[in-house]
């Protein structure tokens, strides 16, 4: 038993699990409101990254400044993004719906790749790269900023859902749409931002990967991580993706602790989630707060 | 004049009804379809008879997709790995039991049709996004399986494997090899489109109409969603290994979530619930890369090609055109490429009168 390894993996499963979080959160903002399960939310944090990425780099922007119009820029990207191509696929089967947005991921992805490369690329330091002690344990400040973005991020979707007018169109029309229409609210205009709102939490998400592990394709990864993580809390509920994401996070920092003590197997940290998917299915399929889908003929 | 029908509904019973031909004409064309496909290695160079071999086997894995999406409405996004395994199944049992190779890809079917089963009779209680996650997890899971198990699937160097043999002929030529490909088409085909005139066929169609009427109309859901998977599953496995004794060799990469999406596209290229649309849409997806890289041949040296590194970056430039192919069809052919081809069958019959 390694009791120090032990702490580190957990304080680093938290700290990532606030960001599958996050992430997951911005991916149920979508599905509550629109219905539209999102494949390509992963994309959201890599179109984000490099975008803001290269603001830094070949702008040389200040990074409040880069930041800003990185988010500006995702707003309009996700805008654009649900009135080009979800817009005209409202009323299709399920199946259609998903097959566009991992059409998109697809698309995407390799733009991406196609215009940065293959290679992952560092943020130029924005941050000292200083040492923390917590609690006994040895912490880069990067990573207890992003802890911090996340917090902040999760505090104000509190706010925004809770006392903005904006937050309560979206509540009413994912309750029920007909009903919100009726009672003035824009249902296509909800929709786009739901979108839009998505698009900027993620790409902050994306942001502050990237400033701790550098820029690559393998942050795109996070958003198939985001599937263990909403299943696991309920695919419309989201408190249950904040606590799910965390729960993932522990989840695969403890597999690779077991993995590394006993196991030797290798590669548990990857696919222990997915084994918690299947599992979760299996026993729970609505997830720990989602709703139970009743059906009427 | 029997080639045409005419236009209305004139089919009065059963038999008329779920008639594959419905003229005489008709079967003799789709004979004489086969008959010049046969004829096809006379005309055709290595190159052209390669990507019909590939269109072949990848046909047939798109239509057990197809049965499974398009027919049964169950949305699979693990494809790729059965199709794997159909692969590594083949191979393994040529190399270990000497089984040969003939009998080995119906061997791998069948093989990776019961393990479709098992994985399908935990999927009978899900259906819609619910579905495609966990088969996006199967499709990791999988994977995964396939990275660790040296003993079957040759870990990261992959498995080596042969040419099927009959009586001393070898199929190890690109001529030979796609009649071997083109019988299983068609066997393959006849079998799904005889699926779809039976009562099970029927049923499958019923689950994805109305799965809750259908269950009270006494359809099992749990039977036919598994039997629907394990179906799928064969047809991977069939593909899977056609695919392995074709290139001779299988490697665990190649079966990635992109190539499960790839399939994806293929169904819905051709067209959700179409026998036919699954090949023409397997064919569009192969000749998709093909036009793309001489799109980037044709403006090879041009000031385009210098300012957006196409030579250099053409499998990028592949995988963006997959993606935007999905949507557009999406998006503008919802229905596919089969109704596209009724389209323009009845534009002919019609002529000049087609509106």
């Amino acid at each position: 038993m390694d009791t120090s390894l032990l702490l580190q993996l957990t304080l680093n499963g938290l700290i990532v699990g606030m960001l599958y979080g996050v992430v997951a959160m911005s991916f149920v903002l979508i599905y509550k409101a629109s219905q539209v399960v999102n494949f390509a939310q992963g994309e959201f944090l890599l179109v984000g990254a490099w975008v803001c990425w290269w603001f830094l780099t070949e702008w040389q922007l200040p990074f409040y400044a880069g930041f800003a119009f990185t988010l500006v820029f995702m707003m309009l990207f996700g805008l654009v993004l649900q009135v080009v191509v979800l817009r005209p696929l409202i009323g299709e089967p399920v199946i259609s719906v998903i097959m566009a947005t991992i059409g998109l991921g697809i698309f995407f992805q390799a733009l991406m790749k196609w215009i940065f490369g293959v290679f992952a690329k560092p943020f130029p330091p924005i941050f000292a790269m200083e040492q923390v002690r917590v609690l006994g344990l040895e912490v880069q400040t990067v990573y207890l900023a992003s802890l911090g973005v996340s917090l902040l991020i999760m505090a104000g979707f509190g706010w925004f859902f809770k006392a903005s007018k904006h937050g309560l169109a979206m509540r009413a029309t994912a309750f029920d749409q007909q009903v919100a229409q009726s009672l003035g609210v824009s249902v296509p205009k909800v929709f786009a931002m739901s979108w839009a709102i998505s698009a900027v939490v993620s790409a902050v998400a994306g942001v502050v990967v990237g400033v701790v592990n550098g820029v690559s394709s393998a942050l795109s990864f996070y958003g198939i991580k985001v599937f263990p993580a909403v299943i696991l809390g309920g695919l419309d509920s989201i408190l249950g993706a904040v606590l799910g994401g965390v729960i993932v996070g522990l989840l695969e920092n403890w597999a690779h602790y077991i993995d590394s003590q006993w196991l030797n197997w290798g590669n548990m940290f990857q696919i222990a989630p997915f084994y918690g998917l299947v599992l979760i299915l299996l026993i729970k399929p609505y997830g720990l707060f989602g709703t139970k889908n009743i059906e009427r003929v | 004049m029997t080639a045409l029908t005419p236009c209305g509904d004139w089919r009065a019973s059963y038999r008329a009804d779920t008639t594959i031909f419905p003229t005489r004409n008709s079967r003799i064309a789709l004979l004489l379809g086969i008959l010049l496909l046969c004829c096809a290695p006379l005309v055709f160079g290595r190159f052209e008879l390669s990507l019909l071999i590939n269109i072949g086997f990848l046909g047939i894995a798109a239509l057990g997709l197809n049965i499974l999406v398009g027919f049964t409405g169950q949305i699979s996004i693990g494809h790729a790995a059965f199709f794997g395994l159909g692969a590594f199944v083949s191979a393994y049992l040529h190399e270990r039991y000497h089984v040969p190779v003939l009998l080995c890809i119906p061997l791998a079917g069948i093989f990776t049709a019961f393990i479709g089963l098992i994985f399908g009779a935990p999927a009978a209680r899900l259906k819609g996004l619910y579905l495609a996650i966990a088969t996006l997890a199967a499709q990791f899971i999988l994977e995964d399986f396939f990275a660790r198990a040296q003993w079957f699937t040759g870990g990261v160097a992959g498995r080596m494997t042969e040419s099927p043999v009959l009586f001393g002929f070898a199929f190890d030529r690109d001529e030979s090899y796609f009649y071997l490909t083109l019988a299983w088409v068609i066997i393959m085909f006849t079998a799904a489109a005889n699926l779809m005139r039976s009562r099970d066929g029927r049923a499958l169609v019923a689950v994805r109409d109305h799965y809750l009427s259908a269950e009270m109309m006494g359809i099992n859901l749990a039977y036919y969603r598994t039997l629907s998977f394990g179906i799928a599953s064969l047809y991977a496995g069939i593909g899977g290994a056609l695919y392995a004794h074709y290139l001779l060799f299988a490697s665990v990469e190649a079966f990635n979530i992109l190539f499960s999406i790839q399939f994806l596209g293929m169904v819905i290229i051709g067209g959700l619930g179409s026998v036919m649309g699954s090949l023409m849409g397997a064919a569009f997806m192969v000749m998709l890369p093909e036009v793309t890289q001489m799109g980037a041949d044709l403006l090879a040296g041009s000031s385009i090609d210098r300012a957006l590194k196409l030579g250099a970056s053409i499998s990028f430039l592949r995988e963006m055109v997959v993606g935007a192919a999905i949507i557009l069809f999406l998006i503008f052919e919802p229905d596919g490429l089969a109704r596209r081809w009724r389209l323009i069958k009845a534009y002919w019959k019609l002529y000049p009168y087609s509106h």
